[in-house]
């Protein structure tokens, strides 16, 4: 059967004029995979047009092409062998296009790079090779074309080989092959050429066909980045199913697993699909789904990970290779947004180490930023914990992409894992503390006038309209008992204290951040504050419970989210769907631990 | 992993992405093959549910039998089911079947424009309502930012070049020659206010692989894709003016396969039937980059 079937994308880089779209033409046209009159009709237009015949022709989209619903293109070509499927992404070669080139190349399982053997090694031919390594394809047949116009000859092919295994050899890339070609003869492409009958290897097809899929991932460590958590309840559907694809490892029901970050552990209760057999296994590349025997309460992003294996690193602090594609250069201080596997992290560049020149592999130490098209190790650090392997040992969770301004402007992968010296909170709270003038008036004085202990009350959990309802109303009634209380909603904080802050990707850390700053102010003046925060997770009231500090926090969980049992939550129980009963359970609790301290006259 | 499975799960994946990002989006459903399948993705990668809107334009040149049909399916699979319409250009008669306009200019009238201004809410959106199995005129009228599309790469150029999130500006534009880098399964999806994107979870399925997912799956499809009868059928689904069908006898998806692997359309592109695309070489491109599909 044919569907049963592999595809494969191979990706074709080299600098212009190169020959990369003669060799796809062709290629096509020696398959057979072209459209009927397709290559005629190419013919006739180029002696109409009284100009030679090319079979790069073929692969541009014409828009005499596009009417005549011409199934080819320049972006992606499909052919088959009998062993395969192929999809060949054409990638431009000039440097402006440089990000088109990458995200060809970054879908590629396998490439070809094609230098033109009259004109020897460019720029482009040895920046391709360097990107096509740091995008981890590791698959590389070398293509010298148009050996047609140096008479087929053994001593410049042997030159051009010579000096490219060099520079290869020096970005620590082994080619699987080189093969002498002339793409517009169609020598060595699908067939073997007596033009060239010193060359004795195998043709392009061949090579291509010899191209292995990927290592078996099987057998790696189970990675399942959670993409999002989804519970169709309006669907008639209760199922909590944890969603993502499988990017490495199997896992089967009543295993247990452990989400990193977080370090929540629960087993595999069942594996979820739509519209196929119940299974019991799952493994690399699988989109899937999962519910859990507990309730627990994690974010997407986190990595789902299988007990009894190795974890993922867990921090924020990491040595990189990136290459970088923003307009703007890459500088020190200012916010990026990572993206790693389904995680989002505010991300900061702390120090460059080297940048590299990709043209020419010239190496600089003494960099404060990094430019457009340049690669550069690096160390970067994100805001808050996130999980992440090497990418030397897992690929998927060890690559990542840089967000700026909405634009991804870099790309890279992850080297080395450092520990980290403490979170971005603790720094700021012991800079603060060194610095703050206290008042002359203490706590305890405080306490007396306003008969209550401050108190930074944060509700969460449940749904988000419940919450502020019982937010204000709890404001509400314990202003009209006589304690000194603020409701401040989250809305109130976006639209004023925190109107500038204009960037999506550190939008929420930002407003969490100064919401821990503006407790700590309400808290030294004796205050109650109270507000509501939904999807609020542990590390977020690590935040403000860290910048609270001295004064302390209180988290009253609406039910839903199970928070782990060293956090600072009263959990009023799932049952409570009332405000009156939430907020009187609320104010015993208070009583209970004199947060609201009772006087009668 | 077979190449329809690799298919399936990275389509998945670029749903499941989208639903994250947008909290405003719906998903074009044209009746055809390609955006049933996509449909039928939708329902893979939430598990039975289609947490969005449907969208479908109505240019009221379509064949009946796909009108009972989309709602036949959205009785039985409960979507929310949206349909926009140019209701003054087809109540005044400008449209390419009464004669007063070109091709062209019909499909940008019923469809672009229908389209753009059925996705922005400034056109009335009628609603279906899954007791009385009525279309009723939409309450809500907030424009949907993110709108999932089926278009494939092997369909044609313009096709070819697509990102699988691919952005427009305000003016439903789309510049092809500053697409965003797409790294890994890393797309762009943090985006400016006033930007749309267009999100292509098939780009990388053939003409081909949607029949042989159709035939996996058993997804229902309308039986205008069938022998006729008369030695005809449709190989893809437009208005009737200006989809012609195709000598075939075929009868049943295993033999559209057949037909499509090593029979007489192996090598015949699939949109030869489209009168539109040949008319103003590259008007396809012209009307993508206005905003058509």
């Amino acid at each position: 059967m044919d569907n049963q079937q592999e595809q494969m994308n191979i990706v074709i880089v080299g600098h212009v004029d190169h020959g990369k779209s003669t060799v796809i033409g062709r290629m096509l046209a020696d398959t057979g995979s072209l459209p009927e009159g397709k290559l005629e009709q190419v013919r006739l237009n180029c002696e109409r047009n009284a100009k030679p015949f090319e079979y790069a022709f073929l692969l541009d989209a014409l828009k005499d092409e596009q009417a005549q619903g011409i199934t080819i293109d320049t972006a992606r070509c499909f052919f088959k062998t009998a062993k395969r499927h192929y999809i060949i992404i054409d990638a431009p070669g000039h440097i402006e296009f440089l990000k088109n080139m990458i995200s060809g190349a970054a879908r590629a399982e396998a490439a070809l790079l094609v230098i033109d053997a009259k004109e020897g090694i460019r720029e482009n031919s040895r920046r391709h090779g360097f990107m096509l390594s740091m995008l981890g394809v590791k698959q590389i047949v070398v293509l010298v074309n148009k050996m047609d116009l140096v008479h087929y000859s053994q001593t410049v092919y042997d030159q051009v080989v010579a000096e490219f295994a060099a520079f290869l050899a020096q970005i620590g890339v082994e080619p699987q092959a080189f093969v002498p070609i002339s793409a517009r003869d169609g020598d060595n492409l699908a067939f073997r050429s007596a033009n060239l009958p010193w060359y004795q290897g195998p043709s392009v097809l061949e090579l291509m066909d010899g191209f292995r899929k990927e290592k078996d991932q099987a057998e790696q460590p189970f990675r399942f980045p959670v993409q999002d958590i989804y519970k169709f309840t309006a669907g008639g559907d209760d199922r909590r199913i944890f969603a993502g694809t499988v990017e490495t490892g199997v896992i089967r029901t009543g295993d247990e697993v452990i989400f990193m970050p977080s370090g929540k552990r629960s087993t595999i209760r069942s594996i979820e699909g739509f519209n196929q057999p119940v299974r019991n296994e799952v493994g690399p590349g699988q989109a899937t789904g999962f519910t859990l025997t507990t309730q627990i309460y994690v974010k997407p992003g986190e990595i789902l990970c299988r007990g009894g294996e190795s974890l993922p690193h867990q921090g924020g602090t990491f040595r990189a290779n990136l290459f970088w594609m923003g307009k703007h250069p890459l500088i020190k201080e200012k916010k990026y947004q990572l993206k790693l596997a389904t995680s989002r992290a505010t991300v900061t560049l702390q120090q460059i180490t080297k940048v590299l020149n990709s043209a020419d592999l010239t190496a600089e130490t003494d960099r404060n930023q990094v430019e457009r098209h340049e690669v550069a190790e690096c160390i970067l650090k994100t805001a808050k914990p996130i999980a992440f392997d090497n990418s030397r040992d897992i690929e998927a969770t060890g690559r990542f992409v840089i967000v700026d301004n909405y634009e991804i402007v870099g790309g890279g992968i992850i080297t080395e894992a450092f520990a980290d010296a403490g979170t971005l909170a603790a720094h700021e709270l012991s800079r603060r503390e060194f610095a703050w003038e206290r008042t002359a008036v203490s706590q305890a004085e405080r306490e007396d006038r306003y008969k209550q202990q401050a108190k930074f009350i944060v509700i969460a959990g449940g749904d988000g309209q419940f919450q502020k309802q019982v937010a204000r109303t709890l404001e509400v009634e314990l202003f009209r008992d006589g304690y000194s209380v603020y409701y401040l909603g989250m809305a109130n904080l976006l639209s004023g204290l925190g109107a500038d802050v204009k960037s999506r990707a550190d939008e929420r850390d930002e407003q969490i951040r100064r919401l821990g700053e503006l407790a700590h102010i309400f808290t030294d003046a004796g205050q109650i504050l109270i507000t509501n925060i939904p999807e609020l997770d542990e590390y977020e009231i690590d935040t403000l419970r860290t910048l609270n500090t001295p004064n302390e926090i209180l988290v009253f969980d609406l039910g839903g989210q199970i928070f782990a049992d060293n956090q600072p939550v009263q959990s009023l129980g799932d049952s409570v769907r009332d405000v009156e009963q939430a907020v009187s359970q609320m104010k015993a609790i208070l009583r209970d631990r004199a947060i609201l301290i009772e006087y009668f006259i | 992993m077979n190449q329809l499975e690799k298919l399936e799960n990275q389509s998945v994946y670029i749903l499941r992405e989208a639903y994250r990002e947008f909290k405003s989006l719906c998903m074009l459903w044209s009746i055809g093959k390609d955006s049933t399948v996509l449909l039928w993705l939708a329902r893979k990668a939430f598990f039975g549910h289609v947490p969005f809107p449907l969208v479908h334009i109505d240019t009221s040149f379509k064949i009946p039998e796909m009108i009972a049909y989309r709602d036949r399916l959205a009785a039985e699979w409960g979507l929310q089911m949206i349909v926009g319409q140019n209701e003054a250009a087809i109540a005044a008669h400008e449209t390419y079947p009464d004669g007063r306009t070109d091709r062209i200019a019909c499909c940008k009238n019923l469809k672009s424009e229908a389209l753009k201004r059925t996705l922005s809410g400034e056109w009335p959106r009628r609603r279906f309502d899954h007791e009385s199995r009525q279309y009723r005129e939409d309450t809500n009228h907030e424009p949907y930012t993110g709108v999932i599309v089926g278009v494939r790469a092997d369909e044609e150029g313009s096709r070819s070049k697509e990102r699988y999130f691919s952005p427009r500006d305000r003016q439903n534009e789309w510049d092809v020659g500053d697409q965003p880098p797409e790294l890994w399964n890393q797309f762009k999806t943090d985006f400016a206010p006033g930007t749309h994107l267009r999100i292509h979870p098939l780009l990388d399925w053939t003409e081909l692989n949607i029949w042989e997912y159709i035939e996996r799956e058993r997804i229902p499809v309308t039986s205008l894709y069938f022998d006729q009868g008369n030695g005809k059928r449709y190989r893809s689904l437009g208005c009737y003016p200006c989809t012609k069908p195709v000598d075939s006898d075929a009868r049943n998806v295993s033999e559209i396969i057949a037909e499509l692997r090593s029979g007489k359309f192996a090598n015949i592109a699939e949109r030869s039937g489209r009168e539109q695309d040949k008319e103003d070489g590259g008007s396809l491109e012209t009307l993508r980059r206005d905003g058509y599909m």
